[in-house]
């Protein structure tokens, strides 16, 4: 019951914040300093047509990195978390999964995939890129999974894909060290016209290269927390 | 006014994503309140830049690079966003991945059987 109590009365002192935040919001009249560079800029700086795409791969590109490496670490600790005296699950026969889901996944499988790259491989054009490519990726692995629980994945191809391509993506940005402007620079390519698919340099290279690996990171989490069921 | 209405609801997930975290017993249950404060947090961010009568900030034929200073919203909140997202997918995981190893430990996913820790 005191528990219950102090419980409230923390969200209380915190919604009293919230409503004072919330009340004394004014929204702004005009972009703020950095916003009105971007808007400016983005264009002769990267020549990409989505303005958050160039934020996230070209001006703040190390900080992409460092999101791309944390979440190669979750899923690395996932799957030694889970996978540590697991396989309890092989050999246990199942229930087959029904017509539907099965001939579904069959026919929406290659459709799933194929909208993933096309989200990635966009990425600077449309509102979309590498990580939301990736996450639908891992949704068509997902619904493989779902139809077959049982299906071995390749744990190796899964990896070779991911560290390939992380591989060629500090690689693009060593490059741009040694002859671009620094690290991650996109300028390495020409940056094409505005709006077609082969320009803003190297974004959509990069781009891609994080669309699949994120892809592989989830699908990796997405099996290995599959394979511990039933055990 | 639109801006107004997501911070709102922002702020109500965030309060609901708490409570259910510090009420609830069942791990898998203080998993889920998380991802609706995480959602919370996003949706408050997300608002905050957005501004009225503008559009997305992707630059084309109806957005001319001249007039994207005056026509766009701020594309800064957006690049967070997405991050917080990521990230918070990860640690999702991550925090499955532990309730599935605790449960194997003491086949229970009440957080009040696990006492090593608590002082």
């Amino acid at each position: 019951m005191i528990k219950r109590f102090t419980v409230i009365l923390l969200l209380t002192g915190l919604a009293t914040i919230f409503i004072g935040l919330a009340l004394g919001y004014v929204p702004d009249g005009s972009l703020n300093q950095s916003a009105r560079y971007y808007a400016e800029n983005t264009v002769s700086d990267t020549g990409a047509a989505n303005i958050v795409t160039a934020i996230i791969v070209t001006y703040r590109g190390l900080d992409t990195l460092g999101e791309v490496t944390v979440l190669f670490l979750t899923a690395a600790i996932v799957g030694l978390v889970l996978t540590r005296g697991a396989k309890a699950g092989k050999g246990k026969p199942m229930l087959a999964s029904g017509e539907l889901l099965s001939t579904g996944a069959g026919l929406l499988v290659p459709l799933i995939l194929l909208l993933g790259v096309y989200v990635f491989v966009n990425g600077h054009l449309t509102p979309g890129g590498g990580f939301q490519g990736g996450a639908i990726l891992a949704s068509g692995i997902m619904l493989v999974l779902l139809s077959d629980p049982m299906k071995d994945f390749s744990h190796r191809l899964i990896a070779v894909i991911e560290s390939v391509s992380g591989l060629v993506f500090i690689t693009v940005g060593i490059l741009g060290i040694l002859l671009g402007a620094g690290f991650l620079d996109n300028n390495l390519l020409p940056l094409g016209k505005l709006g077609e698919l082969f320009s803003a340099g190297t974004i959509p290279l990069v781009y891609s290269l994080v669309g699949l690996k994120v892809g592989a990171e989830f699908s990796s989490m997405l099996v290995n927390l599959s394979e511990t069921e039933g055990s | 006014m639109i801006a107004s209405i997501a911070i709102a609801a922002g702020f109500g997930l965030i309060l609901i994503g708490l409570y259910g975290a510090l009420t609830n017993r069942n791990m898998l249950r203080m998993v889920v309140s998380f991802t609706v404060a995480n959602t919370g947090v996003n949706l408050v961010l997300v608002a905050v830049g957005h501004m009225y009568g503008r559009t997305a900030p992707i630059l084309d034929t109806a957005v001319p690079v001249a007039e994207a200073a005056s026509r766009i919203i701020d594309p800064i909140p957006q690049a967070l966003v997405l991050t917080a997202i990521v990230i918070g997918v990860g640690i999702t995981a991550l925090m499955l991945a532990y309730v599935y190893r605790l449960h194997q430990t003491k086949h229970s996913l009440d957080i009040s059987k696990y006492t090593e820790l608590k002082w």
